[in-house]
């Protein structure tokens, strides 16, 4: 119980600091619509689904690599003592996965509208299934990349280490949500689709465990 | 004696893997005729991996527990190893592509995701060479390498399980036990993959010995 109102607390809290300077959702978002944008004036127009599918995804990484590793790259040791004083370490930690989680959700969501206004759509794509894989992306990203920016912070020089760190634990995640949404694109029927499905939530679950047991001891100095 | 037992064991076990895996009789099957012998070199470097690996995670474990600094040495060390015999299961494993498959890199999932997995130790290491305050590298590494050992798992056992793949065991292709691996390569197999774990384990021992002998040098 004590958990679930520490997490609460700590989620408002983080979401009222980004409420007041927006600088993360608005910063990533001008990120993704240039990104879009910059693809579509190279682009002109995507030759099949593969590209479709394959360029939004790499966008999506990309977009979220630099959304959710601000997460403790940029707080100030001052901040990190705060919540460290204020609250356990799973708190902080559940509370910003699920503090990434709803920003990431909000992003892709608005990155997709974006990507669809800007290179359309095929016929008989089931955007249903393609929804659930851009949820399932959102979380994965979240919860791996929330842990490897917390080690990469520690480490000391963020941006290039964070990359290093994050892309190989990454990928296997990533060519699962490509698989599942280059089905949503084809279509298929959604039986198809349940090993990825499985498969993702599976190493999810895998990642958030060990990353709960791991962070108390890269918390503490 | 009591001490030496098990490298005589390895060095036994790996001599006869090597001679008998040359000489014994094998199933004769189209494509793959006599590289079929490559079995007995290539799955047991992979093997042999996966034991070091394992071991660094259990010193990874022991490290966060305890804290001794020894701990750290032994997980960055048989990860060393453990790198070198995955770069010898990928090189064996593409010489058997190169005659069954018809090239030695195809973009075979298997080999990708191997790959990948070899970049997550690499990952492993550069991050070791950022920190530099001794206590704080064997903590965050120790972190970094718990949590990329079941990622390694996934990439190299269940990831090419799902998709198509030309190797044997993936993509519903059937693995070699199920129809071809008959008692006379069993009797050669099993014992390449206890050999080649023990003389690996000998070889992280020994780079231990010497870590541990430079550490103390530079103390004093």
């Amino acid at each position: 119980m004590q958990l679930a109102k520490e997490v609460k607390y700590l989620i408002h809290k983080e979401v009222l600091l980004e409420w007041r300077s927006k600088y993360t959702i608005n910063g990533v978002l001008l990120y993704v619509v240039s990104t879009i944008f910059t693809c579509y004036l190279s682009f002109v127009s995507l030759g099949d689904k593969l590209t479709w599918n394959a360029l939004f995804w790499i966008i999506m990484l990309f977009a979220s690599i630099n959304g959710v590793s601000k997460s403790f790259l940029q707080e100030t040791k001052g901040q990190q003592l705060y919540s460290y004083i204020l609250a356990s370490p799973a708190a902080v930690l559940i509370s910003k996965m699920i503090y990434n989680v709803l920003l990431m959700l909000i992003l892709t969501t608005i990155a997709l509208g974006f990507y669809i206004l800007v290179f359309g759509t095929y016929n008989g794509t089931n955007l249903l299934m393609y929804y659930l894989a851009i949820i399932l992306g959102a979380i994965s990203f979240s919860t791996v990349f929330t842990m490897v920016s917390a080690i990469a912070s520690k480490a000391g020089n963020g941006g290039m280490l964070m990359a290093i760190l994050s892309f190989p634990i990454i990928i296997p995640i990533l060519i699962l949500l490509i698989k599942l949404a280059k089905n949503a694109v084809d279509g298929l029927p959604w039986d198809t689709s349940y090993d990825e499905i499985g498969m993702l939530l599976a190493v999810n679950a895998v990642t958030v465990a060990t990353a709960l047991l791991l962070f108390p001891y890269l918390w503490r100095e | 004696m009591s001490k030496t037992w098990w490298k005589i064991l390895g060095s036994i076990l790996v001599l006869y893997s090597t001679i008998g895996g040359l000489l014994i009789g094998v199933p004769r099957l189209a494509i793959l005729n006599e590289t079929i012998r490559n079995l007995y070199f290539h799955v047991p470097m992979w093997f042999a991996m996966i034991t070091l690996f394992s071991i660094s995670v259990f010193y990874s474990v022991m490290f966060l527990l305890r804290g001794k600094e020894s701990y750290d040495i032994k997980a960055v060390e048989s990860v060393n190893v453990g790198v070198v015999f995955s770069i010898l299961g990928l090189i064996t494993g593409s010489f058997w592509a190169k005659f069954t498959w018809g090239q030695f890199w195809s973009f075979d999932v298997k080999q990708n995701f191997s790959a990948i997995a070899i970049l997550l130790y690499f990952a492993y290491l550069i991050l070791r060479n950022a920190i530099d305050e001794e206590q704080k590298r064997a903590k965050i590494s120790a972190i970094y390498n718990i949590f990329a050992f079941p990622m390694m798992v996934v990439l190299i056992m269940v990831l090419p399980r799902l998709s198509d793949s030309l190797h044997p065991g993936n993509g519903g292709n059937p693995g070699f036990n199920s129809y071809d691996l008959d008692s006379r390569m069993r009797a050669v197999l099993y014992p390449a993959f206890i050999g080649w774990s023990i003389i690996g384990f000998w070889i992280y021992t020994i780079r231990f010995r010497i870590r541990n002998i430079e550490n103390k040098q530079q103390h004093n």
